[in-house]
């Protein structure tokens, strides 16, 4: 839903990004990377919120599943933030502990993003490295598929499959991850027209090394660069789009539950005096976003050194 | 140029015909169907249904009635879930809905958008600069179906300036909050792209050559920068159409407009095969033509690009 | 212009003389009640979806009737407590067999172009909703009034023609029965019932209930039509009773998010609408001519699945029941929903008419008593801590079923230490899983077609289409026989009722109320009537 065109645009066209990769290279993109505020800013907020989603349910005094019965119902008066109560977040409408389903639906959307990323990055690397490896018909072919897949109103598509085939977080992965791929398979193959020429592939077709093989060993790592600068950028998008899933309520199962779900009740509930069932999930929504954005631009920027 | 476009035209009907199919396999597949409820109907009124939207009939011959429908006629079939309604006059009446509030939303995002993404890097590293930045990330964050609720609050019930819904003809009234809440985002996203991109125009040699000739600047933005600065936008909106249209499901559900995107969730759900089919096809078609029309404006302001 | 305009600056105190002198000139008053009308009298109203139809013959959900009654009148109407009033037919006499029902039709009842309404209107729309050429999702109803041949018309076997309803004259009309129904003349008050225009059907085919071509005969006429937007209907001239409507123009608008149709009402765009889970308490405090909750027909339970093959557990009896007694209605009704329903531990509506609340042991126990026996009853079923019980909760997607199945689950993890795996299924879905005998514990709801304990209780027989749980008890089911017949039926309710608080092939859990936002100046809402069926036309606005 929110392909961010111009990056792909500057990821295929980024063709120095994927040279042989090399000691002082990956040595390089560090120390830039490191002095970039806003990425190394945006890093330690991941990391900070990644410790809270493991390890914040040990300060939490509830379970994320326990109901409250005497809040329910009294939670405008009774379910408000509070140290004293334990419930630092407040409570949700059915007087379940706030903190804790934050810190398990942090969880669950990190997670949801992150597997999402891996797939849509695993299969478009691998489409993208053999259509550009074999080249010729097998290529034309493939990049076809791929623009025919493009075509098609992917969103549409998975609220059908979500829809038709019942909710689960592996069809949520599953199509978030397929809808995604496209983009990297496009930008993999543009990489693997590059490194297909260089000497160490020339020698290892020369040797008589098995296509796959090669694919495997020599071209993929040297996508690697690109590939985590895409997964990054992804992994936010990933995110937000699970958040609509939810929305529609074709999310994951209660009792667990996503900052999406979480969300989209407490907008449906901000009217009604317990606004803080809004902000603490969209807080660390919004954080988890801000956080992934400049980490991502940080890491292209790094591996990709333009003068800017 | 000419056979470029025959060429995408030649792609487009494999793959309409792929989704055509794709949707009725999964529609195939789906529990449920069109006339189910809490109390199961009587078989022999089913039976009668059933005859009358041809579902007794085997898998193959639907499809192949559809698609000849579709192909020969333009029809779309009768809604399932509309007795008295076909696909193609729920279109006719919703599809303008959506398309109105589309269009304007697609003209906010990229006016305000490109204006904040220009000014950002012609004030870079000011405030004006920080400001666009901040609420760029901020709008591009907020989801729709947040910010949604939001307005309706403050503009419906607080100030109580605007109609909470509703769509009256498409009075600029009923347009306002649909349109905020459907562009935000994407005003957004096309702000930090073109401030990106303009950054990096301003710093090739053929501006600071133009700068070193004593240009005035405003010559230089307009003349010289703005083209190239607008590639990674241009390419960006295909996708921007897609989601606005996507995102019109959740304008539905909010504003009450009316549009495509809430009868097809609510087709999705009551299993109203033809009315699903008819709008996938529909927004594949757009999404198609959206994106030829992006390449053929891309090959336009970049000359170094024949098709 | 100029001079008024200087005069009523002036003077202060003419202006509002002045204002209200024109106001009373204007607008009528009541002329039962006396109180002043307001001068708009429009009455707007909040739904949640699209209906699937408006033509009498196919109209199916609640919200499609809802407008079908108001532009279309049936030979009956229900006033505001339910009971049945003059329509199109001023009365009607039955045969001594109690097969024969000739109605007696009024000869000043026209359609909205003019045409007079005859018993032919009658005849024609009762034969088309038959018809299987048609295929009305609602041609069952017709069958439900036991009409002579309707099985073989709806099936196919035999012409609509043959269908047991005859026109004798233009105000005279003959229906035959297949067998005595002591409430049939309670069912012509339904849409599927009403008339509609051969001439205008035959014109325009599936387009004719758009507003450019419909003719109806009911107090209303429908002018605007915007699909998953708006329906607007106003005053019909045609309309025999016109002097008597007050109400000039209705708005039915659709508002997917009940929460923003609160908002909307809330700014003044409504004059009616559902109040969101959980939300009555402070509504009503805060808006107590506002907020109203009445009883609704229908119950709401969890079923298990007693099919063959099903998991083990559940079908021990006494697993059921402690699971059932784990439930803390009040906690339901009080907490979680807190909108005037009711706890059940009945399966029939407790303001059923005719129904008296059998004595059923559960009701009168304490919640305390109720977990200490559901905690023996598990342990001698041998599950406990040791062996910890788990179960599979499904329901359909939606904030309140969720909200109900979130607390009942954990109170039987905290009282019984029994796990459940929730699932929500998006209603396709469930209707599918749920006829197949997919799942083990189940939400349903039930509401009732008619106002009598029956329409409850056959749920429970063993044959009925609708007993998901599959439920089969031969006394049960002989018991339901003989309620048919019986002159005082109670006892029969109150031994199935009993067999199902033993049983437990379903959950009791609360009575429905329907909760609702009238604006303060909307009067005669029938609140006494148990099915809600309302009619614009005897509404009014006071003025403010």
């Amino acid at each position: 839903m929110l392909r961010d065109d111009a990056t792909v645009e500057a990821l295929q066209n980024a063709s120095h990004m994927a040279e042989v990769r090399g000691r002082s290279l990956w040595a390089d993109a560090r120390a830039r990377f490191f002095r970039n505020k806003a990425a190394v800013g945006g890093f330690v907020l991941l990391m900070m919120i990644a410790a809270f989603a493991l390890f914040g349910g040990l300060l939490s005094e509830w379970e994320p599943d326990f109901v409250d019965f005497s809040l329910m119902g009294a939670n405008a008066s009774e379910g408000v933030p509070s140290f004293e109560t334990g419930h630092y977040f407040g409570t949700d409408s059915s007087g379940r502990d706030l903190y804790a389903r934050v810190v398990q639906g942090t969880g669950i959307s990190l997670m949801v993003g992150v597997v999402g990323a891996v797939v849509a990055v695993i299969v478009g690397t691998l489409y993208g490295a053999i259509a550009g490896y074999f080249g010729g018909r097998v290529d034309g072919t493939m990049m076809r598929a791929v623009d025919i897949l493009m075509s098609i109103p992917f969103m549409f598509v998975l609220i059908l499959m979500l829809v038709i085939f019942g909710r689960s977080i592996f069809m949520l992965f599953l199509g978030i991850g397929l809808i995604s791929w496209l983009d990297m398979a496009r930008i993999a193959r543009g990489q693997t027209l590059t490194i297909k020429n260089k000497e160490f592939v020339e020698v290892a077709v020369a040797t008589g090394v098995h296509p796959l093989r090669i694919i495997l060993r020599h071209i993929v790592p040297n996508l690697l660069g690109i590939v985590i600068v895409y997964a990054t950028l992804l992994v936010p998008n990933m995110i937000i789009f699970e958040s609509f899933i939810s929305f529609l309520g074709l999310g994951v199962q209660e009792p667990n539950t996503s900052l999406g779900a979480l969300i989209s009740e407490g907008a449906s509930q901000m009217q009604y005096g317990v606004l803080w069932q809004l902000f603490f999930p969209l807080l660390f929504f919004v954080f988890t976003i801000f956080a992934f954005f400049f980490v991502g631009d940080g890491l292209r920027d790094a591996l990709d050194p333009k003068d800017r | 140029m000419l056979s470029f476009i025959a060429r995408r035209l030649t792609v487009a009907i494999p793959t309409l015909l792929i989704l055509v199919v794709l949707s009725f396999v999964l529609m195939y597949t789906a529990p449920g169907g069109p006339f189910n409820s809490e109390r199961p109907l009587p078989p022999e009124v089913l039976a009668n249904i059933e005859a009358k939207y041809g579902l007794d009939q085997p898998f193959w011959k639907r499809i192949a009635v559809y698609i000849h429908g579709v192909i020969f006629n333009f029809d779309f079939g009768p809604s399932f879930q509309f007795k008295n309604r076909s696909v193609n006059d729920i279109i006719a009446q919703g599809f303008p809905i959506t398309l109105t509030y589309g269009f304007w939303s697609f003209v906010v995002a990229v006016t305000v958008g490109v204006s904040l993404g220009i000014a950002a890097a012609l004030r870079q590293n000011t405030w004006l600069d920080y400001l666009a930045v901040g609420i760029s990330i901020g709008a591009q964050v907020l989801p729709n179906f947040v910010m949604a609720p939001i307005l309706l609050l403050v503009f419906t019930l607080w100030l109580g300036w605007l109609p909470g819904g509703g769509w009256a003809g498409g009075q600029w009234q009923y347009l306002v909050m649909p349109v905020i809440a459907l562009s935000t985002s994407y005003m957004a996203s096309i702000a930090r792209i073109t401030r990106s991109s303009m950054l990096e125009v301003l710093n090739t040699n053929f501006i600071r050559t133009a700068k070193a000739k004593g240009l005035p600047t405003r010559r230089i933005i307009w003349r010289h920068a703005m083209k190239p600065a607008m590639l990674p936008v241009l390419s960006y909106l295909g996708p921007a159409f897609v989601g606005m249209i996507t995102g019109s499901v959740i304008i539905d559900i909010f504003f009450s407009t009316g549009g495509i995107g809430q009868f097809f969730v609510n087709s999705a759900f009551n299993r109203d095969y033809s009315v699903i089919m008819g709008i996938t096809i529909l927004v594949g078609a757009l999404t198609i033509l959206f994106n030829l029309i992006v390449d053929l404006l891309y090959a336009w302001i970049d000359p170094k690009i024949r098709y | 212009m100029k001079i008024t305009q200087k005069f009523l600056a002036t003077t202060a105190i003419g202006l509002l003389a002045m204002s209200s002198v024109v106001y009373a000139d204007s607008h009528a008053t009541h002329p039962e009640t006396g109180e002043a009308l307001a001068s708009d009298q429009t009455f707007t109203y909040r739904v949640g979806d699209e209906s699937p139809s408006y033509d009498p013959g196919v109209v199916e959900d609640t919200y499609g009737a809802e407008v079908v009654r108001d532009l279309f009148e049936g030979l009956y109407n229900q006033d505001a407590a339910g009971n049945l009033e003059a329509g199109v037919a001023l009365s009607h006499n039955v045969s001594d067999d109690n097969l024969v029902y000739t109605f007696d039709l009024r000869d000043d009842a026209k359609w909205s172009n003019g045409d007079p309404v005859t018993a032919g209107d009658f005849e024609y729309a009762w034969k088309r909703a038959a018809s299987p050429e048609l295929a009305s999702p609602y041609a069952w109803y017709i069958e439900l009034m036991s009409l002579e041949n309707a099985a073989e018309v709806i099936a196919g076997d035999m012409d609509p023609s043959e269908l047991g309803v005859t026109a004798i004259d233009d105000t005279t009309l003959e229906v035959r029965l297949s067998q005595p129904l002591p409430y049939f003349a309670q069912m012509v008050t339904h849409g599927t019932t009403f008339p509609v225009h051969q001439a205008t059907v035959e014109e325009h085919g599936s387009d004719w209930t758009l507003p450019e071509n419909i003719v109806s005969n009911g107090a209303y006429v429908m002018t605007e039509f915007v699909p998953q937007e708006r329906i607007v209907r106003k005053r019909n001239e045609m309309y025999w009773d016109n002097d008597n409507t007050i109400i000039e123009t209705v708005v039915k608008l659709v508002i997917p998010d009940e929460n923003v149709a609160l908002t909307r009402y809330l700014a003044g765009e409504l004059d009616r609408t559902d109040i969101p889970a959980g939300q009555f308490p402070r509504l009503s405090e805060q808006y107590p001519d506002q907020a109203m909750s009445v009883p609704e027909a229908c119950s709401y339970y969890y079923m298990f699945n007693m099919r063959e093959g099903a998991p083990e557990e559940i079908q021990d009896p006494n697993v059921r029941k402690a699971l059932s007694l784990a439930v803390d209605r009040d906690v339901i009704v009080n907490n979680v929903l807190a909108a005037g329903q009711k706890p059940a531990y009945t399966f029939t509506h407790w303001a059923t008419a005719g129904f008296e609340m059998p004595d059923v042991p559960m009701a009168s126990m304490e919640q305390a008593e109720r977990n200490e026996m559901a905690v023996e009853l598990l342990e001698e079923a041998g599950y406990g801590s040791d062996n910890p019980l788990t179960v599979n909760l499904v329901y359909n997607t939606d904030e309140g079923h969720k909200a109900v199945a979130i607390a009942i689950s954990q109170m039987w993890k905290q009282t019984l230490g029994v796990e459940t795996n929730l699932s929500n299924q998006e209603w396709q879905t469930f209707l599918e899983a749920r006829s197949n005998g997919d799942f083990e514990v189940a939400r349903g709801g039930w509401c009732a077609d008619y106002n009598e304990a029956s329409t409850f209780l056959d749920l429970m027989q063993s044959g009925s289409g609708y007993n998901d749980s599959k439920y089969n008890n031969p006394e049960v089911d002989a018991l339901l026989a003989n309620a048919k017949t019986a002159d005082n039926p109670q006892a029969d309710y109150d031994k199935v009722e009993e067999f199902i608080a033993q049983d437990t092939p379903i959950i009791p859990i609360y009575h429905y109320a329907a909760d609702y936002m009238y604006s303060a100046n909307l009067e005669g809402w029938p609140f006494e009537n148990f099915e809600q069926n309302w009619y614009s036309r005897e509404l009014y606005k006071i003025a403010e």
